[in-house]
């Protein structure tokens, strides 16, 4: 039974004032703030289990090495992957995509080929393809969404040709809140060859992901918006794949034979993490994971759409409202602007209110320019977010309006 | 208006919104920058809305000119520009605005994270003061 009372209390942080008003955090989309399992067990492991991993064969040393492992497995139970072989610990999502255009991207990529991106990306999603492209010069092609913030379907099977090598993807916008085909996207990459790259920053958080029913080749995610701590993200990878794939960084850990004249590398996903990892990150990431999974991603997906439904209601009751993404595919992200009123000066007012949103270009500006936008505000919802907290937004949002 | 007078101002404000209001006032009444300044050449980076900012030179002081597509914002810069304008360069250079803004209890928006644009106009008015 999803209780959403019972889940705040599980965030010391949302019992806290904010200008001396209720803590309205609706930046989940940015970070999520983390439940008390994940701060204590991350408290625990410094206070008694801490030691390098992989290292010493003494006590400490085993035993933070298989909780570190553990945390891999949770990564895998997470997402369905089908050996925890395939799961490469990153500091981030960032890092992951990076991690992808340089070992894969710089093997496999040729001068010939195309690399496929959407409108929606993220910068991180981006740049480095642009950066990719620019070093290798293949063609970098970018399809559409619509007006509406939907996935444009036809542009991407017309974009997608025989040169295309690479589908690089969201599995959700950060910005529109569109959940995007992935299925079907995976399948037309896959008929004509092509290997998908799904970023899945978003979509970790606010759906159930199984990357044996997708048949993604790679997908990557980051530890804090999963609700587990900063310096921690995942990438997961086909192991055949990671396997024919270089080293990303190199150093302690990823070798498997050293001498002065040459190194042979350690097997994925060793190979890919070079020298000591975020180890309480990882393993503080594999609470977290636990703890979605405890409530269970399909609850936290029935329990977002249905705020996403009255926040989208309640926010069109405002008058000179204009909505970014009303795709019918789409959660847990609230874009919008009001007419007369700078986003920035709107969070202004907001913050005096005790809620958080974030205004800008969210790191997605060609897709907020796409949409006829230099700055939207953004509400994004996370599983401790209650009606209470959208009713609160409307009425912060019109206060703001007699300012101006 | 002297800053002096600026900040008896504020002290007489008990709630934020009237602060915030006569700080929107403020960005009301600053003349609106000339529309050919208005390019990628006179725009302060890192900010979440677009500020203008461009420096002039009258006899041995400096002024500026700014101005920004938000409200709340323009009116900072108008406080900013209260504090800088018609000074010489090494009074800009060794002006503690700081202080100021605690007065005007406004520190807040001088922190990096508010990306507001006034951190980074500051640094733009000390680096056009050479």
């Amino acid at each position: 039974m999803f209780d959403v009372m019972k889940i705040r209390q599980e965030f010391p942080i949302l019992a806290q004032k904010i200008n001396g008003k209720p803590n309205t955090f609706l930046d989940s989309g940015a970070s999520a703030q983390k439940p008390k399992c994940v701060i204590d067990k991350m408290t625990q492991m410094y206070l008694h289990e801490y030691s390098n991993v992989h290292r010493g064969s003494y006590f400490l040393s085993e035993e933070i090495t298989s909780a570190y492992e553990e945390a891999r497995r949770d990564v895998q139970k997470f997402i369905n992957a089908g050996s925890d072989s395939e799961i490469v610990f990153t500091r981030n999502a960032t890092e992951a995509i990076n991690l992808v255009a340089a070992s894969y991207g710089r093997k496999y990529l040729t001068s010939a080929d195309e690399v496929l991106i959407s409108e929606a990306e993220h910068h991180a999603n981006l740049v480095p393809w642009q950066v990719l492209r620019d070093e290798i010069g293949f063609k970098l092609n970018i399809c559409r969404v619509n007006d509406d913030g939907s996935f444009d379907f036809s542009d991407f099977k017309n974009k997608l040709s025989p040169k295309t090598k690479l589908v690089a993807i969201t599995g959700m916008s950060n910005v529109l809140g569109t959940v995007f085909p992935l299925a079907e996207i995976i399948a037309e990459a896959h008929n004509i060859g092509a290997k998908v790259l799904v970023d899945a920053c978003q979509l970790a958080v606010h759906r159930k992901i199984d990357v044996q029913v997708l048949d993604c080749d790679f997908l990557a995610f980051s530890g804090h918006k999963t609700y587990g701590p900063t310096g921690i993200g995942v990438l997961y990878g086909k192991y055949d794949l990671l396997d024919s794939m270089p080293p990303y960084q190199c150093g302690g850990d990823m070798v498997d034979k050293v001498t002065y004249e040459h190194t042979t590398f350690d097997v994925p996903p060793a190979r890919f993490e070079a020298g000591t990892p975020a180890i309480v990150e990882a393993i503080g990431l594999g609470e977290a994971l636990r703890f979605l999974q405890n409530i269970g991603m399909d609850n936290i997906a029935a329990h977002e759409d249905e705020l996403t439904s009255y926040g989208m209601e309640k926010l069109s009751s405002i008058s000179g409202l204009r909505h970014i993404g009303q795709a019918k595919e789409k959660s847990g992200i609230l874009s919008f602007v009001i007419d007369g009123i700078h986003p920035q000066d709107l969070a202004f007012i907001l913050d005096k209110e005790g809620v958080a949103v974030r205004v800008g270009h969210h790191c997605a500006a060609p897709l907020v320019h796409r949409m006829g936008y230099e700055s939207v505000a953004r509400a994004s919802l996370g599983v401790y977010n209650t009606k209470e907290d959208i009713d609160i937004l409307c009425q912060a949002i019109n206060k703001a309006k007699t300012f101006f | 208006m002297s800053i002096d007078e600026l900040i008896e101002n504020f002290e007489f404000f008990d709630s934020w919104e009237d602060k915030y209001r006569y700080i929107i006032e403020l960005g009301e009444k600053l003349p609106p920058l000339a529309e050919k300044y208005k390019t990628e050449d006179w725009l302060v980076k890192g900010c979440q809305s677009q500020v203008w900012l461009v420096p002039h030179k009258e006899g041995d002081d400096m002024y500026f000119e700014g101005d920004s597509d938000a409200m709340i914002v323009k009116g900072l810069i108008a406080i900013v520009l209260q504090i800088y304008n018609h000074k010489r360069p090494q009074d800009i250079k060794s002006l503690s605005i700081d202080e100021i803004f605690n007065k005007l209890g406004l520190k807040e928006h001088l922190s990096p994270s508010r990306r507001n644009g006034l951190e980074a106009m500051i640094n733009k008015i000390k680096f056009y003061a050479g």
